[in-house]
């Protein structure tokens, strides 16, 4: 009786697919955890500070060399950072709406983790291939769930009955929306040349044919600065920008429902990154190790080739967000809608002139 | 026993229904703001209801128009208004008559054109699975003409909305 549950596809897809998963949302929770450590630690370097280096369970010091080292490393500080979210008050105010004030934060962290499942952050493991949905049309399920992330922040900015959080959530609803269009755009050309929406086939192009960032480097850098205005990074942090809105559209909140709004941020980090890795990179592909991994150590050294070129994108968020000033908002709206968008689409047209004239 | 499929449909379909409901009569809130967010969950319901169908292209492009922009605006608008004024205003009786009769006409129309004709499948057409590929290759081969026709109404709707929006013209 067992044994029929095992063999059945079904089953066996439930089961492998609630693996990926688990393991999936492990990694990128950890991810997050020490994004805001190296955060922290790059800032401080450009500073020229130290960072934190100070933070350690008192046992962990009783190891010889090694626990020092870690200390001075931080290493320690995102468990006392994720500790002292849980235990600090969780403040509602008074005159807040409180169902959508409740219900923002979670609308606000679901869509970053959702994006990710058609992500193929590996090529195969054994016999399942390292992607959680493998869709027909990846890239159009990843901006729709892209799009319905602005509704936290903007639900957030509202529900909050207060003028700081309203203005940030006004600005950041037509700063995403703005960037989406051309974000989208700038991917069309990427698919007037593979001639596929799936990513794994995406990735397999790429690997025979060399990476996509060398045929469309205009559709990079749309994609990449969008990429920051979408995750309302700095230099595009006017949702927030806490030198004239406090914290914008999460002045009111505290303790977790606070840290959902973080990990929401630098999920969507992770999520961008790897979206950037797939769509410009290569994904897991070596440009001399391109075939699909036949065996399980092939497979990991896939996934590990994945997460350092998704570290290496992840270092230039963080870098860029310590080197460029604030932009002011016509400045963003300006850029996004009257030279983003005229570009992507000129790239488009120029892109498919050169499909049609090399396919005749 | 029933299949997967098959129930996935009934759950859709009663979440549009539900959601499509409360979007336009609420007993609980008369809050604009929840209106536009039970539309939001209509349409992702209606979302679900294409992937059942095999038109992930349409799912996808439904959740990327409807909820990701079209609504995201109205929301934007609604949060501009007072809705104080908005939430005390009383239900006109009149319209409320005249809408439910609009509606029950409607249906009565549906229903009987739905009780006449005979399935899609059984009467030889072809179903369009939902490749993108095949998609594009309808609307710009057999449908081309009305395709362009839309996309130059859409381009009117665009410039009248700037020029109506504009105080002074130069």
């Amino acid at each position: 009786m067992l044994e029929n549950i095992f063999s059945d596809p079904t089953f066996q897809f439930v089961l492998f697919s609630a693996a990926k998963i688990a393991v999936v949302f492990g990694v990128v929770m950890t991810f997050v955890a020490y994004a805001v450590l190296v955060e922290r630690k790059v800032s401080a370097a450009i500073q020229d500070r130290v960072g934190p280096n100070r933070t350690a369970p008192p046992l962990a010091l009783k190891i010889p060399v090694l626990g020092r080292l870690l200390q001075r490393w931080g290493m320690f500080q995102p468990m006392a950072d994720g500790l002292k979210f849980i235990l600090k008050e969780d403040f509602t105010p008074a005159y807040v709406r409180t169902v959508y004030f409740w219900l923002a934060p979670a609308i606000a962290v679901i869509p970053a983790f959702l994006t990710l499942a058609v992500i193929p952050f590996g090529s195969t493991l054994g016999s399942q291939k390292m992607v959680i949905a493998d869709l027909n049309v990846g890239i159009l399920y990843t901006f729709g769930i892209v799009s319905l992330g602005v509704y936290g922040i903007v639900l957030a900015g509202w529900s909050s009955n207060s003028k700081y959080p309203f203005l940030g959530g006004i600005r950041s609803s037509a700063q995403m929306i703005s960037y989406e269009i051309a974000m989208g755009m700038s991917v069309v050309s990427l698919f007037l040349i593979v001639g596929d929406l799936n990513l794994m086939n995406l990735i397999q192009w790429q690997a025979d044919h060399g990476w996509l960032v060398l045929y469309q480097p205009v559709a990079f850098v749309i994609f990449l600065v969008s990429a920051f205005a979408e995750t309302n990074r700095l230099p595009f942090d006017m949702p927030e920008s806490e030198s004239e809105l406090i914290g914008g559209y999460h002045t009111e909140y505290s303790s977790m429902k606070f840290a959902l709004f973080f990990l929401g941020e630098y999920a969507n980090m992770i999520a961008s990154s790897a979206m950037m890795v797939t769509l410009f990179f290569g994904g897991w592909s070596l440009p001399w190790l391109g075939k699909p991994a036949e065996t399980l150590l092939g497979g990991l050294v896939h996934i590990g080739i994945f997460i350092a070129k998704m570290i290496v994108l992840m270092l230039v968020f963080i870098w860029v967000r310590w080197m460029l000033p604030r932009f002011r908002y016509d400045q963003l709206m300006d850029l996004g809608w009257r030279r983003f968008i005229p570009a992507a689409l000129a790239n488009i047209v120029a892109t498919a002139l050169g499909v049609a004239l090399l396919n005749r | 026993m029933p299949q997967l499929t098959d129930l996935l449909f009934y759950a859709f379909a009663g979440m549009t229904l539900l959601f499509g409901f409360l979007c336009v009569a609420n007993p609980l809130s008369r809050n604009p703001v929840t209106s536009a967010m039970f539309l939001v969950l209509t349409i992702i319901s209606m979302a679900g209801l294409f992937v059942l169908l095999h038109a992930f292209f349409l799912a996808a492009v439904q959740i990327l128009v409807y909820a990701g922009a079209v609504m995201v605006l109205f929301l934007f608008v609604i949060m501009l208004l007072d809705l104080k004024e908005e939430e005390r205003r009383k239900l006109n009786k009149v319209a409320v008559g005249l809408g439910s009769l609009a509606v029950l006409g409607l249906a009565g129309v549906l229903v009987r054109v739905l009780a006449g004709a005979t399935p899609l499948i059984a009467a030889g057409s072809k179903p369009v699975e939902g490749s993108t590929r095949e998609l594009g290759r309808i609307l710009f081969q057999s449908y081309l003409l009305p395709f362009e026709i839309l996309s130059i109404l859409l381009l009117v709707a665009m410039v009248g909305a700037i020029l109506l929006s504009k105080k002074e013209l130069k």
